[in-house]
């Protein structure tokens, strides 16, 4: 107990800042939207006293481009936002899906659709973290539970990011984002990957989105560090030139597609609590899981046969988990701070297997623990 | 135990510190807490509530459902929040305000917290930390340094006079008797 460290109170925003500095990040772009403004106030202050930049951009489309050269150029870069600017980065994001540029984007989700309940929590973001941007591309989301887990999943978000060479979404909520809790953070050095390669696999930059056999992630050299090549969020040859070549476009998209499928159990990363004899699982994700930990412990307590299924990684949805799990269920609960998103994933993972219910709401106040607790006596029946 | 804890007012009174600050100490103490808060979009004005659960144990829900406590320093905010609480909850509020037929005069304690901050501080800003100041008197919550380092890492440099001053001052609107009828153990 002497040599622990002592805990401090953090911030769910300042957890990330912090995390995301442990893992590299030295550039920051971005536009302040409640509830996500201390993270941009706290990069504001923190990035100068480590050698990074911050730069408060004129808007949410100039920031995720900001970010995208920056990180081309060699740097890590995070930006964050809220609904609304998480709408305005998607053209962007799409871009660093197809150029294949890894960054970090923060949602600190708030009530939506437009400025909706600005200081008020929700979900609603699930789906749009999966499909805001146009076409068919590979995502990874991860989604925090706690000021700790904020810490330790940014960095993560960070080297996942690097390793696949692909945005990820950090989803937090309001919830999490402005919970203040005691903390003893972790020593970073053993959470992070600091490895970019710095050249090409080719060791050419006229193949420098060259990948190769049984490998899906090209390795670029900085933008602008001697050698010239091409990035463009046209379809492109492995020049990093636009091409119209059926054959050569359909690779690319493939290959996009399979860095993420191939690699699932990699990125993948699920909670599951008291679910061993449960007869009941709550799947939930986010800052609700505090709620449902609670309900969980409660029921438990009433003798009732509950545990929960929290995916971490909220992209790709942990269904391989979710399946091997149904054998032993007799019902789901999803529970969401919205009308229902994960829960479509989750019906369509159980394909009629095991029943599934919804508990749902959005009038800006968090789901009570009560709730939740009333809706499992319901199901029960 | 958990203990919740309500912190209400204006926005720009100082509310969400206030449960910042206790939320710190109660960390510096070695407990577990749990701070949020929820405001309108206004920047000034507005009702403000902010939140502080304080257990020995693992904290999962972090929002107030039956508060132990409850600050309040605006009428709206009195009655807003007099419905709910736990029924040995300990109530205090300005001295100003009326209080609501429906709370028990014995559970409430009414101080002059913005009258002291502007007057016998100085600075009616201070009143977030005063209301600090009478809560752990009230409530026998943290030793005094566990609170002061609270108050410590929220100030502005230069300012801890003034706030010491404040703390002080808050302590002193709250009678031994009082305290002793208030006193809470977080065991």
């Amino acid at each position: 107990m002497s040599m622990a460290k002592k805990a401090v109170l953090m911030q769910g925003n300042e957890a990330c800042v912090e995390g995301a500095i442990a893992a590299g990040m030295r550039f920051y772009a971005g536009y302040p939207i409640t509830p996500s403004t201390e993270i941009a106030e706290q990069c504001a202050l923190r990035l100068p006293q480590v050698g990074g930049k911050f730069i408060q951009m004129e808007d949410e489309l100039a920031s995720m481009a900001a970010v995208l050269g920056a990180s081309a150029a060699g740097i890590k870069a995070m930006t964050a936002t809220s609904g609304p600017g998480f709408s305005l980065k998607q053209e962007n994001i799409g871009y660093g899906c197809m150029a294949e540029i890894p960054c970090v984007i923060v949602d600190v989700q708030r009530s939506g659709p437009s400025t909706g309940l600005p200081t008020s929590p929700s979900q609603g973001d699930y789906m749009q973290a999966r499909w805001g941007t146009h076409g068919d591309h590979p995502v990874i989301a991860l989604s925090p539970s706690s000021v700790l887990e904020t810490y330790t999943l940014v960095i993560r978000a960070f080297n996942l990011s690097e390793k696949y060479r692909t945005p990820v979404i950090f989803l937090m909520d309001e919830i999490v984002g402005h919970m203040r809790e005691g903390v003893t953070l972790p020593d970073p050095s053993d959470l992070i990957v600091n490895k970019r390669k710095a050249s090409f696999h080719d060791g050419a930059y006229k193949r420098c989105y060259y990948v190769p056999e049984g490998q899906y992630v090209p390795a670029m050299k900085p933008f602008g560090a001697g050698e010239r090549y091409n990035i463009t969020g046209l379809a492109h040859d492995i020049s990093g030139f636009p091409t119209n070549n059926n054959d050569q476009a359909g690779a690319l998209y493939t290959r996009l597609m399979e860095k993420i499928d191939r690699n699932v159990d990699d990125i993948v990363r699920v909670q599951e609590t008291m679910l061993d004899d449960a007869d009941t699982a709550i799947v939930c994700f986010g800052g609700t899981a505090r709620a449902v930990m609670s309900a969980v412990e409660e029921a438990r307590a009433q003798g009732m046969k509950v545990g929960m299924f929290r995916p971490i990684t909220v992209w790709p949805f942990p269904e391989g988990h979710l399946r091997a799990r149904l054998p032993g269920l007799k019902r789901i609960l999803v529970v969401e701070h919205n009308y229902g998103q994960m829960f479509l994933e989750v019906q369509r993972v159980v394909a009629g297997q095991t029943p599934v219910e919804f508990l749902g709401r959005l009038d800006g106040t968090v789901i009570p623990p009560a709730d939740i607790l009333e809706k499992l006596r319901r199901m029960e029946g | 135990m958990r203990f919740e804890m309500r912190f209400s007012g204006s926005g720009g009174q100082g509310v969400i510190l206030a449960s910042v600050i206790v939320a710190e100490a109660a960390v510096a103490e070695g407990l577990n807490a749990v701070q949020s808060q929820s405001y309108g979009p206004e920047a000034r004005g507005g009702m403000c509530k902010a939140e502080t659960v304080i257990s020995r144990d693992k904290i999962w829900y972090s929002k107030v459902t039956r508060p132990d406590f409850l600050l309040a320093l605006t009428q709206q905010s009195l009655d807003k929040y007099a419905a709910g609480l736990a029924p040995e909850a300990v109530v205090l509020a300005d001295d100003t305000l009326s209080v609501p037929a429906s709370l028990d005069r014995e559970r409430v304690l009414l101080v002059p917290i913005l009258a002291t901050a502007r007057e016998r501080v100085g600075k009616l800003m201070t009143a977030n930390i005063v209301a600090v100041g009478a809560v752990n008197k009230a409530l026998g919550l943290f030793g005094e340094e566990a609170l002061y380092e609270g108050v410590r890492r929220h100030i502005p440099a230069g300012t801890e006079e003034l706030n010491w001053k404040a703390l002080a001052a808050g302590a002193e609107l709250v009678s031994d008797a009082d305290a002793a009828r208030f006193r809470r153990a977080l065991d």
